[in-house]
């Protein structure tokens, strides 16, 4: 009789065997010194390590919010009278650890429009009062309900929150830091955190702890606000902003993450083997990915997302409940977003895998015998390994900017599913309104501007590093 | 180089032909019409009849491939296959929900779209080279990483919001156009402005940064150590010199999207209002207007096929030791 029963959404599965899968890699480099020597590299990078705090925060809450349970319904009277007999019953939504952190956050639901901060709605409704009826502006359920008089102190209420948020959350950066060098080296944890906070001695990590408290700080300030207030308002059902801005994250990384792992055996094995057997094989994959290329990828996209669509319709039975429907829908974009973005991957490993093929250790292979599949295996793919990786890196801000433009043209995530391309596209509906609702376009897109600069600040530390010619221009 | 080019006009057949198959496939084999007529007609309470009536309307109601009650030819001729999808190499859409013909709706509406496309194109192109060229002129200097890094901030923003908040500022606050609209005369110029304007500076930060790189590669060449030794000054060396060798890559990325210019942008048309193709090709995916998607995605990679052909054809141009044979 546990008090909630978890639930495993298909893209919450693979984005813990995506976790795994990228543990393992780290392992296998790091007991390689030419493998490893590239990636100090990326360490010492400031804005690539600065960043890689910020993604990391990010992929945080992102994995967080991937932990799907249903809650147990409270037992009904009567059921409680026969309880032996009686199954707990779970609700038929899910909620995640995030939603469970959050709390009350996502209940705290208005009426409708509030402005950032606000304590009154937006709108004028009539009020029943001492003195009679008036048109006035409602105090809010929740947003400054703290607060006996509104008018005034609001002000003195934000900054004093604000100021005792921004110094527990500096506090609890420290304390995060404190205990990672704790972890790192027990013995000299307090000189550690000294030299990372002062930037004594290692440049770039100095960047990535100035980052992290810059962020708990934020951070501090956004939690103490919101358990007050509505942060960054409320939407046109009363759903605070910043709840949604949190959700949002784990979609834009779900479109950004799994792709590639659609696009990863594609790309990787038709690009090597096109390169590595050429005559008909090479024709073949050639005239495959020409054919996908030719497609207008957008419409593609339509087509596809249209066709699920009619297919979910058709079958309402297959899906339990409304966030299944919505996440097989996700995984399905991720599928096809992937089979429209891997002919480039290819096209790139088909150029050097021609190549490499020519070099005098693959000859030399050749001529002692050793299987095709071998030599692919062991001499080109591990030579081809930087491609795929930057690749990877730098195609998922891409995924992230063109989930908004994808809802926005409709065949994006399911209407459903809260992310920054349905936030955006219900937001822009409000522009005309006088005076305007901003407060939701503008999280959206400021939260979506720091995930995809974070995102391609890494992708291009990770190039430097990475791709052998810029190292030569580096020395040279 | 004729027979080259016919040549590899004919390549373009079985591509084509690989399109068409696929998108039959995604549009009668893996849903049959039945499911898009009961989709189009509501997903409840549809009778047998009202789909019979949806199907023959738009002629889905024959079999996929094979027409058993036929006979000689007309076997094959009268399937959907023939008729809706093999019949777009002879560029014959059929019609759309709305009834009317869609070729000739492409026909109309590619104007508007490359009255915004090809300024777009023309315009951003020259200015992400100048931009380019101007970081690498300044290369290694501040005015080369403050430049860079405001590309990679450019480029982190979303087309969107690029559009939304020069809409709300240009047309809406400072109210120095009409916010969306479309005429066919002169006119036109007012309506034209603001989104030809956004669609540059978005396109600005991905694309001055890829020249960059591109020409920063050029610059550490022998030729170009030749031409400074010869005392020519650093414009001429790069306006003379690198950019003359750049041109291959620059052709080989922007003459492909010449011929796609005709289907629009998805995204400012439908914001501004333009009656483009761009736009058409929204309201169908919006209104699930099947029979436009296709045409569309037919088109498209008409377009592409021939952008590739133009691409291999300016480079005999761009540098005559190319030769196509």
């Amino acid at each position: 009789m546990l008090p909630f029963k978890p639930a495993l959404l298909w893209t919450d599965l693979l984005m813990f065997v995506l976790v795994l899968a990228l543990l393992a890699v780290t392992w296998h480099i790091r007991r390689r010194e030419h493998l490893a020597a590239p990636w100090r590299k990326v360490a010492m990078s400031r804005a690539g390590m600065a960043s890689a705090t910020l993604l990391a925060l990010f992929a945080g809450i992102g994995l967080l919010d991937s932990l799907h349970y249903r809650p147990a319904l409270p037992d009904e009277p009567v059921a409680a009278a026969s309880k032996a007999a009686a199954e707990t019953r779970y609700a038929v939504e899910l909620r995640s650890v995030l939603d469970l952190l959050l709390d009350p956050l996502p209940s705290q639901v208005e009426t409708t429009y509030s402005a950032p901060l606000a304590t009154r709605a937006f709108n004028k409704t009539v009020i029943e009062g001492d003195e009679g009826t008036q048109r006035d502006y409602p105090r809010l359920r929740y947003g400054g309900a703290h607060l006996a008089d509104d008018r005034g102190g609001v002000a003195a209420d934000v900054a004093g929150r604000a100021l005792s948020g921004a110094l527990g959350g500096l506090a609890a950066g420290l304390g995060a830091l404190a205990l990672l060098a704790l972890l790192l080296s027990p013995r000299r944890a307090l000189e550690r955190v000294l030299a990372w906070v002062t930037g004594n001695g290692h440049d770039a990590v100095h960047w990535a702890a100035w980052t992290l408290l810059g962020v708990t700080t934020l951070g501090g300030v956004l939690a103490a606000l919101a358990s007050g207030y509505h942060v960054f308002g409320t939407d046109k059902v009363g759903q605070d902003v910043l709840y949604q801005i949190l959700k949002s994250i784990r979609t834009a990384l779900v479109i950004g993450t799994l792709t590639t792992l659609v696009t990863l055996p594609f790309g990787v094995v038709l690009g090597i083997a096109a390169g590595y057997f050429r005559g008909w094989i090479d024709d073949l994959i050639q005239y495959l990915y020409t054919t996908l290329n030719s497609i207008p990828g957008v419409l593609l996209i339509a087509a596809a997302v249209l066709m699920t669509q009619v297919y979910m319709d058709t079958h309402p039975e297959s899906f339990e409940t409304v966030t299944a429907r919505a996440d097989f829908r996700l995984l399905f974009l991720c599928l096809i977003l992937g089979i429209t973005s891997w002919t480039g991957l290819a096209r790139l490993l088909r150029g050097e895998t021609l190549k490499l093929r020519e070099l005098e250790y693959v000859q030399a292979a050749q001529a002692f015998g050793v299987s095709s599949w071998s030599i692919l295996g062991r001499h080109i793919l591990p030579n081809v390994m930087h491609i795929v990786l930057i690749a990877l890196v730098m195609d998922f801000s891409g995924l992230v900017l063109a989930e908004a433009v994808l809802s926005y043209v409709g065949v994006g995530v399911d209407p459903s599913m809260i992310s920054f391309g349905t936030m955006i596209n219900s937001a822009r509906l409000e522009m005309a309104r006088e005076p305007m609702v901003w407060w939701a376009l503008a999280a959206a897109f400021v939260f979506m501007f720091v995930l995809v600069l974070a995102a391609n600040l890494f992708a291009d530390a990770v190039r430097d590093a990475l791709d052998p010619r810029t190292r030569v221009r580096g020395v040279a | 180089m004729i027979t080259y080019i016919i040549r590899r006009l004919l390549y373009a057949i079985p591509i084509l032909i690989g399109v068409n198959l696929i998108t039959f496939a995604l549009f009668f084999v893996v849903n049959t019409p039945e499911d898009m007529a009961r989709m189009a007609l509501g997903m409840k309470r549809v009778t047998p009849e009202a789909i019979e009536r949806w199907k023959a309307e738009r002629g889905y109601d024959k079999p996929l491939l094979y027409n058993a009650q036929k006979d000689g030819p007309r076997k094959f001729t009268e399937t959907i296959f023939v008729e809706k999808s093999a019949a777009m190499f002879a560029f014959d859409f059929g019609q759309a929900d709305d009834g009317r013909d869609i070729a000739s709706e492409i026909r109309t509406r590619a104007g508007p779209s490359l009255a915004i496309a090809l300024p777009v194109f023309v315009v951003g192109l020259v200015t992400m080279i100048s931009v380019a060229l101007l970081m690498v002129f300044f290369r290694a200097t501040y005015v080369d990483t403050s430049g860079v890094v405001l590309c990679v901030a450019l480029m982190s923003i979303s087309a969107l919001f690029y559009i939304i908040a020069g809409q709300y500022l240009v047309a809406k606050v400072w109210r120095l156009v009409p916010i969306s609209g479309y005429s066919g005369s002169w006119d036109a110029l007012r309506f034209l402005m603001l989104p030809v304007v956004i669609g540059v500076v978005s396109g600005i930060g991905a694309g001055a940064r890829w020249y960059r790189t591109l020409f920063l590669e050029e610059i550490n060449r022998e030729y170009v150590r030749t031409a400074r030794a010869k005392g020519l000054s650093e414009l001429q060396v790069l306006f003379r010199h690198v950019l003359r060798n750049g041109l291959i890559p620059i052709l080989t990325a922007s003459v492909a999207a010449i011929p796609l210019l005709f289907m629009g942008s998805l995204l400012t048309e439908s914001f501004f209002g333009i009656p483009g193709l761009g736009s058409y090709t929204i309201d169908a995916i919006n209104h699930q207007d099947f029979g436009v998607v296709r045409s569309m995605v037919f088109l498209g990679s008409v377009l592409y096929i021939v952008g590739l052909v133009l691409t291999d054809i300016s480079y005999t141009w761009a540098d005559p030791r190319v030769r196509l044979e």
